[in-house]
């Protein structure tokens, strides 16, 4: 009689151990496939600009900082790093200023032109951005605001801002409003229901828009080429030099973007798995 | 609020700047910029590069990214290890993608480097070359994937976290198989992540270039790039500006699209 329940009971333990594997194994695969492309720019970065031009190539660096200090060197070069760091800073702080208290009012109340606000917000998103920063070019000379990193960082959050909306909307969204009420039930108003019940809730959630709001200003290259001419950010330095610059300097460049961007995600890394510990609560 | 007096500023008046440009030449109401657009012979070969691009790219990254988000929603060891890695290309530029599988793909690059010393070619191929359009579009194609999934990645892992465990305990003991969780559990109350995530990619896919200029040049024309160079190649803002709104017609048809199949009811919001 034990013996016929065991092998069923062995059976569902195979299978169970078989999935593991299998998501054992999606997993690596599917970190292979983001990490792979990532290391053979790496490589090139890390290799002598002789290197990089010959064929055929290494699949390890040999550590020749040639490429890296010619483009460290190349004019304009550090002051552009510091811009990409200031423009996208301002740019999450707007973002996040504006974007959380409109997609937490979205969510929560019903009021004259929500539909609409709603609809601007999606149609913000749809339109292409260099058209969009050349009316604003000539706003911004007017308003003394051309070249700067705060007029950069106002388009910027233009582009961010729907983002941090729309995230926080359907953030807010997922928190059931019950929670609140019994917040307020119990006496809170309703600044400290938010503060104290929501707002924990959210804020990994908050945190991933404000993951947005500085990829999106540091990945943009169109507003940053059209509205700065001495305060270039690293994006447009790239892009302007990309028809004459050779490759080695294109690798050195595109490393020199990709490892902030490796250092930032790690930094927040702690709220996406925080995102995820919402699950186990 | 706040965030409406910004929109206005600084979304609504260039718009309407725009969309007056388009349709006026030297300050007189005429639609010869879309008729300008729509003659050059770049023009269909455009619409059809960026439609198919986003055809196929925006479905596999749907796939992966709920692959992704499922993978690390059910890993026991080494799931904040798994999401930094699966949420890296967020932080990437569209320039760096582009930069990365130029790495990849280009004549002396490591693809060639690969084939090669497994002796499949003699010598090194032109992948990114004028002629070979078919291996340019491939290439955007896997950069956008590559790219582009962890934004929705992000977004779903999101939504998943906000979906009960008890569901999926109850699920269990009723015998549900692991995919039927799935299907029946985590799909539909996925659905305002899906949502939000769908319209977001669709939108950005409508507007590649950065990734296509680093990898196809002007191999590959693609409706932003085009309006690009109308802007600053051929000096005519009103084309440029005619363009401009071509390319938002199609992205808020496909957003009322979304909005109206993907629909929440709030009754049913968790």
């Amino acid at each position: 009689m034990s013996a016929v329940a065991e092998v069923p009971v062995a059976a569902v333990a195979d299978a169970r151990k078989a999935g593991d594997w299998l998501l054992i194994a999606t997993a690596i695969l599917l970190c292979v496939w983001v990490l792979l492309p990532i290391y053979l720019l790496i490589v090139n970065a890390l290799s002598s600009p002789g290197e990089v031009t010959a064929f055929p190539k290494r699949f390890f660096p040999s550590f020749d900082f040639g490429s890296l200090s010619f483009f460290i060197e190349f004019a304009g070069v550090a002051r552009a790093l510091w811009n990409s760091v200031l423009v996208a800073s301002l740019t999450m702080v707007l973002a996040i200023g504006f974007g959380a208290p409109a997609g937490y009012a979205l969510s929560r109340f019903d009021f004259p032109g929500k539909e609409t606000f709603r609809f601007l917000v999606l149609m913000t998103r749809a339109f292409p951005l260099p058209l969009l920063a050349l009316p604003l070019a000539v706003m911004f000379i007017r308003t003394g605001l051309d070249d700067t990193a705060i007029g950069l960082a106002l388009v910027h959050t233009t582009l961010a801002l729907p983002f941090a909306v729309l995230i926080t909307f359907s953030l807010f969204s997922g928190i059931p409003v019950e929670l609140e009420e019994a917040a307020w039930t119990l006496g809170c108003t309703r600044w400290q229901a938010f503060r104290k019940v929501i707002l924990p809730l959210a804020l990994p959630g908050i945190a991933a828009s404000a993951v947005f709001a500085f990829t999106i200003s540091w990945n943009e290259v169109f507003a940053a080429a059209v509205l700065t001419i001495e305060n270039r950010t690293l994006t447009a330095f790239l892009l302007q030099s990309l028809g004459e610059s050779p490759l080695y300097l294109k690798f050195a460049g595109g490393a020199a973007l990709v490892v902030p961007a490796l250092i930032f995600i790690f930094a927040v890394r702690k709220y996406l798995f925080a995102m995820w510990g919402i699950a186990n609560r | 609020m706040p965030a409406t007096l910004f929109l206005c500023i600084f979304f609504l008046y260039p718009f309407a700047l725009v969309a007056f440009e388009a349709v006026t030449r030297d300050g007189a109401f005429t639609l010869d910029n879309f008729r300008t657009m729509a003659g050059s012979w770049k023009f269909p070969v455009t619409v059809r590069n960026t439609l198919l691009l986003a055809a196929i790219v925006v479905p596999i990254q749907l796939v992966m990214a709920l692959l992704m988000a499922s993978v690390v929603s059910r890993l026991e060891t080494g799931r904040s290890a798994a999401l930094y890695v699966f949420a890296i290309p967020l932080g990437i530029s569209d320039l760096a993608a582009g930069l990365i599988w130029l790495a990849i793909f280009d004549q002396s690059g490591f693809l060639n480097t690969l084939l090669s010393s497994l002796g499949v070619v003699d010598k090194p191929i032109m992948f990114l070359g004028y002629q070979s359009k078919l291996t340019i579009f491939i290439a955007v194609a896997l950069a956008e994937i590559w790219r582009a999934t962890a934004i929705m990645m992000v977004i779903l892992v999101a939504g998943m976290g906000l979906i009960p465990k008890e569901y999926y305990e109850a699920a269990e003991v009723f015998g549900a198989s692991p995919w039927q969780r799935f299907l029946r559990i985590t799909l539909p109350l996925l659905r305002p992540s899906l949502q939000t995530a769908i319209i977001l990619r669709v939108i950005l896919a409508f507007e590649v270039f950065a990734v296509v200029a680093a990898l196809g040049g002007t191999n590959l024309p693609v409706l932003m790039g085009e309006t690009y160079n109308w802007q600053f190649t051929l000096q005519d803002r009103n084309v440029a500006a005619a363009s401009a709104l071509l390319i938002l017609a199609i992205s808020i048809g496909f957003t009322l699209f979304f909005l109206r199949v993907l629909r929440v009811p709030k009754e049913a919001r968790i």
